[in-house]
């Protein structure tokens, strides 16, 4: 889960990482009010998880609190490469002498952590990578000894920060590395980490990717979840715990394991091409088990989403056999027609695998006039490219 | 012969009391794998199908010789047991728990490197199986049969459609490497055992979204496979910055797309299948 700033801000303070004084606010009149407790000049930051947001207009200086609630105004519900924003953050403005960078992120090649430190901060780092590589320090951390002070110190001699700044970068470092290691982080990242004319070092930007496999360890990053900015379809699939990501498209998706799912989309897309740009209309993984109950939920948000024309029920039987898979799927039909949801989108299934013959037969002597039995994924995926896109242009014609 | 898990393999299964341990073991006996222990702490002294539970691993391997271990406890136990593991000084330990926090997983990854003579499978994998000869982990037995083809794969239900679709010829070793994004065994480690491997003959390299370990493997295939190898790699119609089920597979900015790996792998000469099917139809080709 990446983190907006200012939530990456809050891990930022609680560890003892240097941030100016800042509140997140929703409103023209939070923002105002905010600034009048600030008492000084501030900065009003759209909140939004994708960068580029100051060329965008999102990120504008104010002098006055009623000057802030207009900057607010202007910024709140603004549409940032395809994010609205919802919240600025409210924050003191700085003065800056010198702008660095400092990260530390998960190195998946090396299967450990990277430090990353640069003189050149306050621009894309991946172009101080490409253009100007010299400038960039990276310094691998072992993933048991990690950030000691030696460690720290290695790095900030590495990057060539200067000498009035080190001290207080590597300590810096060193909180920074709490946050990626006591929160569960996979990259935290400081981009302007800023020297100020008096001489003090403030992390005045910050972003956080929190791992999702150690939630159960952090009770409260559940207050971190976004729900405005969250697929309401995606968040009723995570109240019945499955593994669901909204695409836009017409054939909705229902598949056991990530990979195969992953196949499957991309097959329904080849096939697609064929009848007028036909896409997937999602990612769900119902796992390996694929019980009744799982595939009726799975079943259920497919045909929920109002883009699904039609529905590919792709199911390799390997750990559960294909009779009982075959069993669910004619299981799942009848428990949403007594949910009072009844299916009404044809569905194409293509179940292969241990017991393939009898889970086909169980399939077929249902008689279901909405299921229909293809053996092969290729020419599953065809079908019913083929009738998402005749129920489409039936609705348009 | 067949790469890491052969008919030497005396297994032991650390959550074996637990439901999808005493599962699974069932399955592995089954298809002929030598299950030797079981180990869950603080049940010492039961036992599981008449195969004996030991309350920790260095008792289980001093009792029964086990040398592979397979791990079913929960994420919250797991860098615990692989550790005891390597600690008992077992030369493979295969990680099936889905979910194990990925700052756990690299902790436990450089303690086996520090430790020296472990190797990691998975975590978040189905297994490795070498078909007839024994079994560790998930990976369904009776979908395929012994062969001369070796096959690595991130995706477990990939691996098990693959070995479906290619029954008839068979395999020499199956290897789920897992989705996380740490893992102990990668594809290079993979594409050199099957190099090495007298028994197998050509390979199929099954990749997906996320990370760069495909690319890397087409340059170590470049420089050190001479051995036919197909590739499959899934993922073409996954947005950036979504994770697609598995926790490695996401792509981030333009790093980590399914068009740039099957890029790197047809550069190298690896003929890469637009869908499983057609991949092993390529496979089929190579081997006919």
């Amino acid at each position: 889960m990446d983190l907006y700033e200012y939530q990456a801000k809050h891990l930022f303070g609680k560890h003892g990482v240097p941030v100016t004084a800042g509140e997140v606010c929703s409103t023209a009149d939070a923002a105002r009010e905010a600034t009048r407790k600030i008492g000084s000049a501030v900065v009003v930051k759209a909140q939004v998880k994708v960068g580029g947001r100051g060329k965008a207009g999102g990120v504008k200086l104010a002098d006055t609190p009623d000057d802030a609630a207009d900057k607010a105004a202007a910024i709140l519900g603004m549409d940032i490469k395809g994010h609205t924003v919802y919240r600025v953050l409210v924050t003191e403005a700085s003065d800056i002498a010198e702008e660095y960078y400092v990260s530390f992120l998960l190195d998946r090649a090396n299967r450990a952590f990277l430090a990353m430190a640069s003189v050149a901060g306050g621009v894309d780092i991946e172009e101080v990578a490409a253009t100007r590589p010299d400038e960039l320090a990276m310094i691998r951390v072992d993933a048991l000894d990690g950030c000691t002070p030696e460690k720290a110190q290695e790095i900030v001699e590495a990057a060539g920060f200067p000498e009035a700044a080190k001290a207080q970068i590597a300590r810096i470092l060193e909180q920074l590395w709490r946050v990626l290691v006591e929160e569960d982080a996979t990259l935290v990242e400081v981009n302007p980490l800023v020297l100020t004319p008096t001489g003090t070092v403030l992390a005045l930007d910050g972003k956080v990717t929190l791992d999702d496999n150690a939630h159960y360890r952090h009770a409260s990053h559940a207050d971190f979840v976004d729900r405005d900015n969250t697929d309401p379809i995606e968040l009723r699939a995570k109240e019945f715990d499955l593994n669901y990501v909204k695409l836009h498209g017409e054939v909705g998706i229902v598949g056991n394991g990530a990979g195969l799912v992953m196949s499957t989309l991309d097959v329904v897309a080849y096939a697609g091409e064929e009848f007028g740009g036909i896409k997937p209309a999602n990612f769900l993984d119902i796992g390996g088990g694929a019980s009744a109950g799982v595939m009726a939920n799975g079943l259920d948000i497919v045909l929920n989403d109002p883009e699904v024309e039609a529905v590919f029920v792709n199911v390799f039987g390997g750990i559960t056999s294909c009779d009982a898979v075959a069993d669910g799927i004619v299981q799942a039909m009848t428990m949403l027609a007594e949910r009072g949801e009844p299916v009404t989108k044809p569905i194409v299934c293509r179940i292969d695998g241990n017991n393939a013959v009898e889970g086909r037969r169980i399939l077929t002597e249902a008689e279901h006039d909405l299921i229909e039995l293809v053996d092969t994924m290729d020419d599953a995926a065809r079908r019913v490219a083929e009738l998402a896109a005749a129920r489409k242009a039936g609705k348009q014609g | 012969m067949a790469i890491w898990l052969d008919g030497s393999s005396r297994i032991l299964v650390q959550g074996m009391t637990g439901s999808e341990g005493t599962k699974h073991t069932r399955r592995m006996v089954a298809s002929g794998a030598q299950v030797v222990a079981g180990v869950t702490p603080g049940k010492a002294g039961e036992s599981v199908d008449g195969i004996p539970v030991f309350g920790d691993v260095a008792k289980a391997v001093e009792a029964t010789g086990a040398n592979v271990s397979v791990v079913f406890v929960p994420p919250r136990f797991a860098k615990a047991a692989v550790e005891e593991s390597v600690d008992a000084g077992l030369p493979l330990v295969v990680v099936i728990t889905e979910g194990i926090p990925v700052h756990d997983t690299a902790q436990f990854f450089q303690y086996a490197i520090n430790a020296g003579g472990t190797r990691i499978i998975g975590p978040n994998c189905p297994g490795i199986i070498s078909p007839g000869v024994s079994n560790a982990g998930i990976i369904p037995a009776d979908i395929t049969k012994a062969g001369r083809i070796g096959l690595v794969s991130k995706s477990g239900t990939l691996t098990y459609q693959m070995m479906y679709e290619l029954r008839d010829i068979g395999f020499s070793t199956a290897v789920g490497i897992g989705g996380d994004p740490i893992i102990g065994t990668t594809h290079i480690d993979c594409l050199a055992a099957f190099q090495a491997d007298p028994d197998t003959d050509a390979i199929v390299m099954i990749g997906e979204i996320g990370g760069d370990a495909e690319e890397r493997a087409a340059a170590y295939i470049k420089d050190h496979v001479t051995k036919p190898v197909v590739g499959y790699v899934a993922g073409f119609t996954a947005p950036e910055g979504k994770t697609m089920g598995h926790a490695g597979a996401i792509v981030s900015g333009s790093a980590g797309t399914a068009a740039a790996k099957q890029e790197a792998l047809e550069a190298v000469g690896v003929r890469v299948g637009r869908t499983p099917s057609a991949t092993a139809r390529l496979m089929r080709e190579l081997m006919s």
